[in-house]
Order: structure tokens, then C-alpha cells, then sequence
């Protein structure tokens, strides 16, 4: 190694030691912030105490903007699961010309501006007559959700030997059984990779959900903002901790079962 | 079984009515009506916005913010993504945390947190003033500064990743090889490492810079309405001032932005494949 290569690789380390540090300041921040004895932000905590814990229980309505968040996550996950095994299968198995062009459009969601899809979606819904707040937010969240699901499941599918599921079908199994029998547990990383980035990108929209919500259904994030214009105080940073041990969570349970190398390949 | 693939492709059509349906339709839709008045064809909507200076500065503001951003991302997103590649065991693992449980905390948790650093008496002025570098707090609230700070600290793993990902997969004896053929660092940098790596450049500034053009809840908690940005013209035309023709048009400019975007970076990874 030349001194010109040590230098290089030094300089690098630095810079990468120093984005790790800044990827991960606003975590500890806020978990920091969350501990506080004090009504202000102040940074360390002049006493550790769990009081901004405990006022949650009096914030209005972020139970039920909690609920509605995990509830529109987990079922619009799972119908782009299921609407996802589809597509991936036709545009991985199909004959037909312009599968490149489908993999492209349904991964393309991801590549919007989520409150352009948003404004699109609002006008919609009412040149439709479509006026249920929950029916309107399901949908948009559909929206959000598939295309993770597909970008996972197509890459994943490319690599997947469907003579198993041919195997399948010739010991005596329908299709849609040696589906479920034989690709969906051989591609189970990819449908937990999938589907846990689908269920996060859900949990934390605002740009979609804003323009689809009405008064009585509220989503976490825009109750999240609506509280930081109303009565700013660290109870906003327990709420965040909250959504910080959910991401730890998540994080465990694909490290455990896919490996972190695999899932930053979705 | 003849026909059976040509069958298969009708599982596609669930998926692909209801994205044609509930997001195709509805952003043409979007876009007719920014070139429509009372149903007829106009362009007036356009001409309106851009004869505007005020709109300008919108606009330009905007494409700054998302450039400045997309610059700083890389700047510190290429080091790290060599590094990384070239890391195994505890640092490897030490580095994928760092990009993975960043992507899964929600961007609305991450802009809050950066406006408690940013704040006049926040942790950073505070430890600024006790090392010594400033007297008096240092306004960062509601700067460009501050705000490209936090978009690119939000949007970062997004361009470290693809970039990893094409550096893991390049032989690491090319460099060496051509270590042992007498080639320079820099002139194996420039020649080796960096036309490989290109393709990962171009998939993380084309993500970078999309996700930056149209960020909405960064700008509005780390600058505030005083700056706006053109995404958050759009909310305030349409929640606030109820001026829908005004916030068709300006959806329509980010999603025209978006979709080139898109195809300028398919084309350049095209070229890039092309010539490899």
C-alpha cells in the first residue's frame, strides 16, 4: 500500500465513522428528549424521569390514531401481498410482451411525490363520490404499500426455480395450493422484507393520508404534526421513542431471520 | 399445457386494474385538468405560475434545496459506501444497523428530532458555545442550511445503498490487479473503482433527488411556511386557501419533474450498461 492508498482509506474511514454518528443522532436525540424531567427540550435531561410517558395517556385521540395506523399498516400490507404474489408470478412467468414495462409501473409509486398521489387520490374520491374517510385512506395505503411489496417479490421470484412448483402440481396439488405450499414459504425473506419496509412506509405517511383523512379519522403522523403546532412538548419525543422501538423491533426480527444484508437488498 | 403462460398473465390484472385504477387514472386525471378551463384545453394555469416572481423563487428554491441535498448525500454517502464494501463481520454489521434502523424510523420522527438540534438553545448551539465557537446561539431554525442538513440525513441511506451494492458485486481484484500493473491510486480511482460504481451513483442521485424534490413534512417542520417549497405550495393551495387550479398546476410541475427524473435515469443506467 502506497501512502496515497492509507490516506485515501483513512479520509474514508472518517467520513464513514462520521455517517454512521449522523445517521444515528436524531434516534438518540430523541430518545434523550424523551426521558426529560423537563417541560423544554433541553439536552442532557436535568433529571431522568418517565412524567412525558405517563401524559400520554391524556393526549386526546392518539389511541385512536394509533389503532388506525397499525390497523390501514396490516391490512393493506396484506393485500399487497396478495395482489403482489399475483403480478410477480404473471410478470416473472407470463409469456405475454410488456412485462418489463408492468414491473416498472408497479414499482413506480415509490418514485412519485407521495402528496401529488395525494391531491390525485382527493379529486378522485370526489369525482367518484367516494366519501369514506377509511375506504379512501385503505386504498391510498394500497397505493404506498404495493410497490415495496413488488420490488422484493420480483427480484426475489427472478432467482426462484418454478419446477418446484411444476414438482408440486404433478404430486397431485392445485395451482394456487402449490403456491401457497411451495413458493410462498421458499420465498419467506422476501415476503418479510417486503412486507415489514410496506407495514414501516405505511405506519409514517403523511403526504397520501393528509388529503384522504377527515375529522374523526386521523392517522398517527398527522397526529403527530397536529400536536407539534398545538402543544409542542417531550411527550412528542415519547411518542417518537415509541415509533423508534418499533423500527428495533423490526430491525431484530429481520436480522434474526433474513439477515441484514438481505434485507437492504429489497 | 399450451397457453398456460399466456393465462398466467391474467394473474397480473388484480394488481394492475386497481394501480390503474386508484393512481394512473387519478395523476392523468390530475394532469388534464391542470391544462383545462370549464373543460376547454389551456395552458393559462402555466402561464399564470411562471409569469409569477414569487413562484419562481418557489420553484427555484425547490430545485436548490433538492440539488444541494443530493450533492451533500453524496459527498458523504460514496466514502462510506467503499468502506462499507470492503467491511466484514462487526463492522459490516455495525455499518447495515446504521442504514437500517435509520430507513425504519419514520420520516416524521426524524425531522422532529432535528428540529430539537436546530433549535436557537438546542443541543448543538449549546455545545458550540461550551467549546467555545460562538458567544451567542446561532439561529439554524428555520435556514436552508438546516433544512438540507436534515433532508440529506434522512434520505442518506438511500444513496449509500445502491452505491454498496454495485461496489460489493465489483471484483476487488480489479483494483488490485491494476494496483500490480503500476496504475496510480488516483488513476485506479478514476478508472477502476469509479466508472464501476457509476451505475449506483446514478440509481442513488436519481432516488435522492426525487424523494427531495417532493419532501414535504422536512421543509415544514425545519423551515416553516416563511420558505416554501413547491410541495408545500401544493398542501397550502388545496388545505389552506382552497385554490385548486392553483395546486393542480404546481402537482402537475412536480410530477412532470418526477417523471423525467425517472427517465433520465433509466436512460443514463441504459448508457452506463451499454458501455460495459
Amino acid at each position: 500500500m502506497t501512502g496515497t492508498d492509507r490516506l485515501g482509506l483513512a479520509l474514508s474511514w472518517v467520513i464513514a465513522l462520521g455517517c454512521v454518528i449522523f445517521l444515528m443522532l436524531p434516534i438518540v436525540i430523541t430518545l434523550a428528549a424523551s426521558f426529560t424531567s423537563s417541560a423544554v427540550y433541553t439536552l442532557p435531561p436535568p433529571e431522568w424521569s418517565l412524567r412525558w410517558y405517563q401524559s400520554l395517556e391524556r393526549r386526546s385521540g392518539l389511541w385512536e390514531a394509533v389503532t388506525l395506523s397499525l390497523n390501514l399498516a396490516v391490512v393493506s400490507t396484506v393485500i399487497s401481498l396478495i395482489l403482489g404474489t399475483l403480478a410477480a408470478i404473471a410478470v416473472t412467468r407470463g409469456s405475454f410482451r410488456g412485462r418489463e414495462a408492468i414491473a416498472t409501473f408497479t414499482v413506480s409509486p415509490l418514485m412519485m411525490p407521495g402528496l401529488v398521489v395525494g391531491v390525485a387520490l382527493l379529486q378522485f374520491f370526489r369525482e367518484i363520490g367516494l366519501r369514506d374517510a377509511y375506504v379512501s385512506l385503505l386504498l391510498g395505503h394500497i397505493v404506498i404499500t404495493l410497490p415495496f411489496v413488488m420490488r422484493t417479490l420480483l427480484a426475489s421470484m427472478a432467482a426462484f426455480d418454478f419446477s418446484l412448483v411444476d414438482a408440486a402440481r404433478t404430486l397431485g396439488l392445485s395451482y394456487p395450493r402449490a403456491i401457497l405450499q411451495v413458493l410462498v414459504p421458499n420465498l419467506a425473506p422476501a415476503y418479510l422484507t417486503g412486507g415489514l419496509f410496506a407495514f414501516l412506509a405505511s405506519m409514517d405517511n403523511y403526504p397520501i393520508s393528509i388529503f384522504l383523512t377527515d375529522a374523526r379519522n386521523k392517522t398517527l403522523p398527522i397526529k403527530m404534526l397536529q400536536y407539534l403546532e398545538e402543544q409542542p412538548d417531550p411527550s412528542l419525543a415519547a411518542i417518537s421513542s415509541g415509533l423508534i422501538l418499533l423500527a428495533c423491533i423490526v430491525l431484530v426480527i429481520g436480522s434474526r431471520t433474513v439477515g441484514l444484508n438481505r434485507m437492504i437488498q429489497g | 399445457m399450451t397457453g398456460r403462460a399466456e393465462r398466467i398473465g391474467l394473474l397480473a390484472l388484480p394488481g394492475l386494474s386497481f394501480l390503474a385504477v386508484i393512481y394512473a387514472l387519478p395523476l392523468f386525471m390530475l394532469l388534464l385538468k391542470s391544462v383545462q378551463i370549464d373543460g376547454q384545453f389551456s395552458i393559462a394555469e402555466y402561464i399564470a405560475f411562471f409569469s409569477d416572481s414569487y413562484n419562481l423563487s418557489v420553484l427555484w428554491r425547490t430545485l436548490r434545496v433538492a440539488l444541494l441535498t443530493t450533492g451533500l448525500a453524496l459527498i458523504i454517502a460514496y466514502p462510506t459506501a467503499i468502506i462499507m464494501a470492503r467491511a466484514k463481520g462487526f463492522w459490516l454489521s455495525v455499518f447495515l444497523v446504521a442504514m437500517v434502523l435509520p430507513m425504519s424510523v419514520g420520516v416524521v420522527v426524524k425531522a422532529f428530532a432535528w428540529t430539537i438540534l436546530f433549535r436557537t438553545r438546542g443541543v448543538l448551539n449549546d455545545t458550540l458555545m461550551s467549546l467555545g465557537i460562538t458567544d451567542a446561539p446561532i439561529r439554524m431554525l428555520f435556514t436552508e442550511t438546516a433544512l438540507i442538513i436534515g433532508a440529506a440525513n434522512v434520505f442518506l441511506p438511500f444513496m449509500v445503498l445502491p452505491i454498496y451494492a454495485v461496489l460489493r458485486q465489483m471484483d476487488s481484484r480489479l483494483p488490485e490487479a491494476a494496483a500490480s500493473l503500476g496504475a496510480t491510486p488516483v488513476f485506479r480511482f478514476m478508472n477502476v473503482t469509479l466508472p464501476l460504481s457509476l451505475p449506483g451513483v446514478v440509481a442513488g442521485c436519481a432516488f435522492t433527488f426525487s424523494l427531495a424534490i417532493s419532501m414535504y413534512v422536512i421543509p415544514s417542520l425545519i423551515v416553516g411556511e416563511r420558505q416554501q417549497t413547491l410541495s408545500m405550495l401544493t398542501a397550502r393551495s388545496f388545505l389552506y386557501l382552497r385554490n385548486e387550479a392553483l395546486g393542480a398546476t404546481i402537482s402537475s410541475i412536480l410530477l412532470l419533474i418526477a417523471i423525467s427524473v425517472v427517465l433520465a435515469s433509466s436512460w443514463a443506467a441504459n448508457r452506463l450498461g451499454a458501455r460495459q
